[in-house]
């Protein structure tokens, strides 16, 4: 097959995936009880990586920017620069890539390691959509939890931030709290909280759709794991952009 | 849907080798096909697997199939459950046409089956209780029902020690046998063992071989037995299931009171069906490659 017309495949067999996968949350039965237990997984055991991710990237963003800010003597917009720069675009695209790293890997890892142990057939043949029981949980959770992550992981950014200016560079934390408040706005939030909720149906569906497709035993899990990582990592930077730009003609459009 | 009446005859011509077996001509469920291929193709890009294979399973038989390694025979078990659909070629199931079936329609079916995967494939999140519970748990039964029903075929495969262990912490022979107690659970009229025996010890492989016995001879289960192992073909085509007086069950061999008419063998060679019929035809024929795998091997 050359790359497109496997590309176009693949595209076509993920939106199938998503596609029965939301159908599934409709209709009988639901794995409820598998619901939760991904979200905790993906959730909160994503919650330390995530808020370690946040906290020294706001951290380091005041480390680098104040010395410019302070040439220009305007270090008291330090909150506003990092604010902005970590609710728009680093904390959404940092948190995305630290769960597609954890989370979209073992996901891949576990559903081809069934395949090719032949669970996911022993599933079907006693009467289990693999789609309802496997995928749609895991879906759910990110796309529910990734956002969560995402506000937590600017929540630790802007406290890393503030301790950065004000042990390293003796600003008052109330001074950077305001400029941060003042800097962030209403578009911005809904930004950081709409890219997210992308950001996880695409490291989802590419790790979910790369682990049931495994093929060739043990090495073919490890082929598919790491793919999934790739791939989804790629794709959310891509998406990041484009939906930068919808967001803004969007969001601009609502401000006329 | 399937006629018996038309059934008859096809099944008879469909089959190489004819054989006689003295049932009650009224006896229809008996006569019927539980399972039927009928000139079944599938390829797997341009790698022809199954090349017109037909075959029909009565109720209460077991087939063994027999074929060298990568030879179809999983595949032709994936294609029964409906895992896979064939390229061309008619599948019947209990006089139902699955071949056109979705995956919902596919549901029902397999509730009347249980399988018995090649290396077990249990479920290796969840405990040996949980994987032979699972069936009835996704059939919403009450827990008092899945517990006694659990407990009674963990007995019956004499695992019930294991009952909370993980699935990691079994041997191989004992992951074969909680697979089995999976595929029995709700009783399926139809059993399929893909290579049960293979990669275990001599009397772990013959403690199966005995169960699909017990299976076959004590409760009318049809059945597909796949193995390359002739020691299996041997068990399983030449030794019986009774109870006693004691109401023990005992395993006698062929010849002494009766003479086994339940259970046939298909060889599988390069996609075709190159053998059918009982395991003293096999012995005795003449093709050289039959010749090598009866003889060759063991
Ligand atoms: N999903 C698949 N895609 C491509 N090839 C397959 C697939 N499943 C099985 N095969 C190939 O089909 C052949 C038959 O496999 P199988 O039925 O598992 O053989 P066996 O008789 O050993 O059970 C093998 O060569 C295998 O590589
Ligand atoms: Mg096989």
């Amino acid at each position: 097959m050359n790359p497109l017309t496997r590309f176009i495949f693949e595209l076509q067999e993920i939106s199938v995936l998503i596609w029965r996968s939301f159908v599934s949350l409709f209709t009988q039965p639901r794995y409820v009880g598998e619901w939760i237990k991904q979200m905790d997984l993906i959730g909160v055991g994503s919650l330390p990586i995530v808020l370690l991710t946040g906290f020294f990237t706001g951290g380091v963003l005041v480390l680098q920017t104040f010395p410019t800010l302070e040439y220009y003597s305007i270090q008291n917009e330090a909150g506003r620069s990092v604010a902005t720069s970590l609710i728009r675009e680093l904390g959404p695209v940092l948190s995305a890539l630290m769960v597609s790293g954890r989370i979209g890997s073992a996901i891949a890892a576990e559903l081809g390691s069934m395949v090719v142990s032949q669970q996911i057939d022993a599933m079907r043949a006693f009467g289990t959509d693999p789609n309802r029981k496997l995928v749609a949980p895991r879906l759910l959770a990110l796309i529910f939890m990734l956002p969560l992550l995402t506000v937590a992981a600017d929540i630790f950014g802007l406290i890393g931030g503030a301790m950065v200016a004000n042990q390293l560079y003796n600003q008052e934390v109330s001074v950077f709290v305001n400029s941060a408040r003042n800097g962030i706005q209403i578009a911005d939030i809904i930004g950081g909280v709409v890219k997210p909720i992308f950001f996880g149906l695409v490291i989802g569906s590419v790790a979910c759709h790369k682990g049931l497709s495994t093929t060739g035993g043990t090495v073919g899990v490890g082929k598919s794991t790491t793919n999934s990582v790739v791939i989804a990592s790629i794709w959310v930077i891509i998406f990041d952009f484009f939906l930068s730009k919808a967001l803004q003609y969007l969001l601009d459009m609502g401000r006329i | 849907m399937l006629d018996d009446e038309q059934e008859k005859p096809i099944m008879a011509d469909g089959n190489e080798v004819i054989t006689d077996f003295e049932e009650p001509i009224n006896d229809r469920n008996r006569v019927a096909p539980v399972i039927e291929f009928r000139d079944v193709h599938l390829a797997f890009d341009d790698k022809v697997i199954l090349d017109g294979v037909s075959f029909s399973i009565r109720r209460g038989e077991t087939k063994l199939i027999l074929g060298r390694s990568g030879g179809g025979k999983s595949t032709t078990i994936r294609l029964i459950l409906g895992l896979l659909k064939p390229d061309s070629g008619q599948i019947f199931i209990d006089g139902e046409d699955i071949t056109g079936y979705t995956e919902e329609d596919m549901m029902h079916v397999r509730q009347k089956i249980g399988m018995v995967f090649q290396e077990g494939a249990l479920f290796d999140s969840i405990s040996v209780y949980e994987n032979v519970a699972y069936r009835l748990r996704e059939q919403n039964v009450e827990e008092d029902e899945i517990e006694h029903e659990v407990r009674r075929m963990l007995r019956f495969v004499d695992l019930e020690d294991a009952i909370e262990k993980m699935p990691a912490e079994l041997s191989g022979g004992m992951r074969r046998r909680v697979g089995i107690a999976r595929a029995l659970v709700g009783d399926p009229e139809i059993v399929l063992y893909d290579e049960p025996t293979a990669g275990l010890d001599p009397p772990t492989a013959r403690t199966i071989c005995e169960l699909a016995i017990k299976l076959r001879d004590l409760q009318d289960v049809s059945s597909i037995f796949v193995t390359h192992e002739m020691n299996n073909v041997g068990y399983l085509s030449s030794e019986y299931a009774i109870i006693n007086e004691q109401g023990e069950v005992v395993f006698e061999k062929e010849g002494e009171r009766l003479c086994l008419i339940n259970t046939e063998v298909i060889m599988l060679r390069d996609g075709k069906v190159i053998f059918n019929g009982t395991d003293e035809q096999l012995r005795k024929h003449r093709d050289p490659y039959i010749q090598n795998f009866v003889y060759g091997k063991n």
